[in-house]
């Protein structure tokens, strides 16, 4: 959509002084969210700050690699449980987090062998059984769930004199910021450029010098990362944690935002998090209808706009570059 | 020994549930290259639309035949208004597969909000209370109808396919697709109606496993992932090895229970599909990849 003429300026994360203008907008908006912002949606943009990570990591993964997953709901599993046992024994959390982070993607890794040999609806199979293996185990293993009673995290008392609600929304929102600007640089490197030339055609990729088995398995490895950072940051938001939030439902959901969100766009993975979370919170009269919402949803975005909500907006912003000459 | 017996035929009951949906999700796969997501969620439906007929008074016969009408129906309804505009517009395999999530989503929100989420209990003539003996082996009433209904379901399935014109046509189809169109087989239809057939084999296993569960809107959801496990075993595009991979997956989850623990059961079923596809991921009966650059 742009034209760009140096490396440079393709490696810039913003182009044009006008976008730098609105994302800087945006940015103000968003931090000064909690000085016109009811408490109980705060914590919905707390949830969906912490959710975007997540999802911004199975769109590394489904979205820049197409290699679909439909576990991801057991990456956050162990992700937020290694994070709770580790803040069990003492660990303090900015460790406990990439130690959560890096449990979850050592699993990654592991479920990423298969990938090597299963392509499309085989390997959806082989992590939706991982995905629910993983509920499972956590569901029969007192030990590793802590219990009847699921395991309890303690939380982190707020810094410089904020109110709690607006204390989580910012320690969420520097994580969701730092990732996705994260995600952007992977996007421009080596890395991401390998992800995408094995979507696009793995043989061809591996012919060019990418290395396939290394390539394959670090997207799941860093895309595992994102989820189990993800995990972790969920277990301190929810302060307590039971096999039961990690269900193949759960995996769907956030499977679903990728795709409503947008394949391969970080900016998607935000919209997408964020349709997730408050269509149940608008919806929450008709609770039972909002996998209907959801599944229409998913029928329109595959059928008219492929790209999901960051292709509309893309097109959005297309239309007012060149109004009124269109 | 007795046991062994014992949990042999248990699990062949329940195993005979996941032949039936490994066998519509193994004949979807075939002919259309779709995983469908949708098919527990499709048989949820038919039988809560049976469920809601039986409540009304209807004769249970006519109720069950209704159920699987509605189910099929609803597939071919899905095949024909969201799926082939979509192939029009080129949507790849993937989507294709995500469109089914799609619809699985909107079934299971609309069974939720006009069928309740209360669990209930299913009326079925057949009790699973009443037991019979055969020797030492002791099987209930629903199980024996159970296994009696899938052979049934599965003889009548292998002559349609096998000795009749339409299953001819399917079976062109699913070889060949635009050789079969040359040929003049109105594919769609053959296509509509394998996803009719598909879905009207779940609601089978549905109206036959909701007596021995309650009805809720979830029911479907455990037997259909079992059913996928069982057509990975089998291997996705073999008919006959979804038959198969059902009934040894069932048996193997009677043994799991009884010996190991039941705790081990569930579980038992998703270890399999990880270790069927990481050593032979085309399955016992399926046919090798083939890929061209």
């Amino acid at each position: 959509m742009d034209l760009i003429e140096s490396y440079k300026e393709e490696l810039q994360l913003v182009r044009r002084n006008w976008t730098r203008a609105w994302v800087l907008g945006l940015l103000v908006i968003l931090l000064l969210l909690p000085l016109y912002c009811p408490e109980d949606w705060m914590q919905i943009a707390a949830l969906v700050c912490i959710y975007s990570i997540g999802v911004q990591g199975q769109n590394l993964l489904i979205g820049y690699t197409g290699q679909i997953s439909l576990g991801q709901a057991g990456f956050l599993a162990i992700g937020a449980f290694a994070f709770g046992h580790a803040a069990r024994f003492g660990i303090p959390w900015p460790l406990a987090l990439v130690v959560a982070g890096v449990v979850a993607g050592l699993f990654g890794v592991l479920v990423g062998f298969p990938s090597l040999k299963l392509k499309g609806p085989y390997l959806a199979i082989a992590t939706m059984g991982f995905g629910i293996a993983v509920y499972q185990i956590f569901v029969n293993s007192e030990l590793l769930s802590g219990g009847r009673m699921g395991l309890e995290v303690s939380r982190i008392e707020p810094w410089f004199g904020l109110s709690r609600a607006a204390f989580t929304y910012y320690f969420n929102f520097a994580f969701m910021l730092l990732f996705t600007i994260v995600s952007y640089n992977i996007i421009s490197s080596y890395m991401g450029r390998a992800f995408i030339a094995v979507r696009d055609n793995d043989i061809a990729a591996e012919v060019i010098g990418v290395n396939l088995t290394r390539y394959k398995l670090l997207s799941f490895a860093v895309s595992s990362f994102y989820t189990g950072v993800c995990g972790g940051l969920y277990a301190l938001y929810m302060r307590f944690l039971n096999p039961d939030m990690f269900t193949f439902m759960d995996s769907i959901n956030m499977f679903v935002a990728v795709i409503i969100g947008g394949l391969a766009s970080v900016e998607g993975s935000i919209m997408g998090a964020a349709f997730v979370l408050l269509v149940p919170k608008l919806f929450a009269a008709w609770k039972h209808l909002v996998p209907v919402i959801f599944g229409l949803t998913i029928l329109v975005v595959l059928i008219f706009e492929p790209l999901g909500l960051a292709g509309r907006w893309m097109k959005f912003r297309l239309y007012f570059r060149n109004w009124p000459l269109r | 020994m007795q046991h062994f017996l014992q949990y042999t035929v248990s699990g062949l009951a329940t195993g005979a549930i996941y032949a039936l949906v490994a066998l519509g999700l193994a004949l979807i796969y075939r002919s259309t290259r779709i995983l469908n997501f949708a098919a527990g969620d499709m048989a949820t439906a038919g039988t809560f639309a049976a469920f809601t007929l039986i409540c009304m008074q209807i004769p249970f016969g006519a109720a069950a035949t209704a159920g699987v009408v509605v189910g099929a129906v609803i597939a071919m309804g899905f095949y024909f208004i969201i799926l082939v505009p979509a192939q029009r517009r080129d949507a790849n395999q993937l989507s294709q597969i995500i469109l089914t999530l799609g619809l699985a989503l909107i079934l299971q929100g609309l069974v939720g909000h006009f069928g309740g989420t209360e669990p209930q209990a299913f009326p079925f003539p057949l009790s699973d209370a009443k037991l019979h003996k055969f020797g030492t082996v002791v099987i209930s009433e629903l199980g024996l109808g159970t296994l009696g209904i899938s052979v049934v379901c599965c003889v009548l399935f292998y002559l349609l396919v096998q000795k009749t014109r339409i299953g001819l046509a399917m079976r062109a189809t699913s070889e060949n697709l635009p050789a079969a169109q040359t040929l003049g087989i109105p594919t769609r239809r053959v296509l509509a109606f394998s996803w009719g057939l598909a879905a009207g084999l779940g609601v089978v296993a549905g109206l036959f496993l909701a007596p021995a569960q309650t009805l809720d809107p979830f029911f479907m959801l455990e037997p259909f992932l079992k059913g996928f496990a069982a057509a990975i075993l089998g291997g996705l595009n073999s008919l006959p090895g979804a038959i198969v991979g059902g009934l040894i997956l069932g048996v193997a989850e009677g043994w799991a229970g009884g010996y190991i623990s039941i705790a081990f059961k569930n579980t038992m079923a998703f270890l399999i599909i990880v270790a069927v596809l990481l050593i032979r991921p085309e399955g016992m009966l399926g046919e090798e990849f083939k890929e061209r650059v």
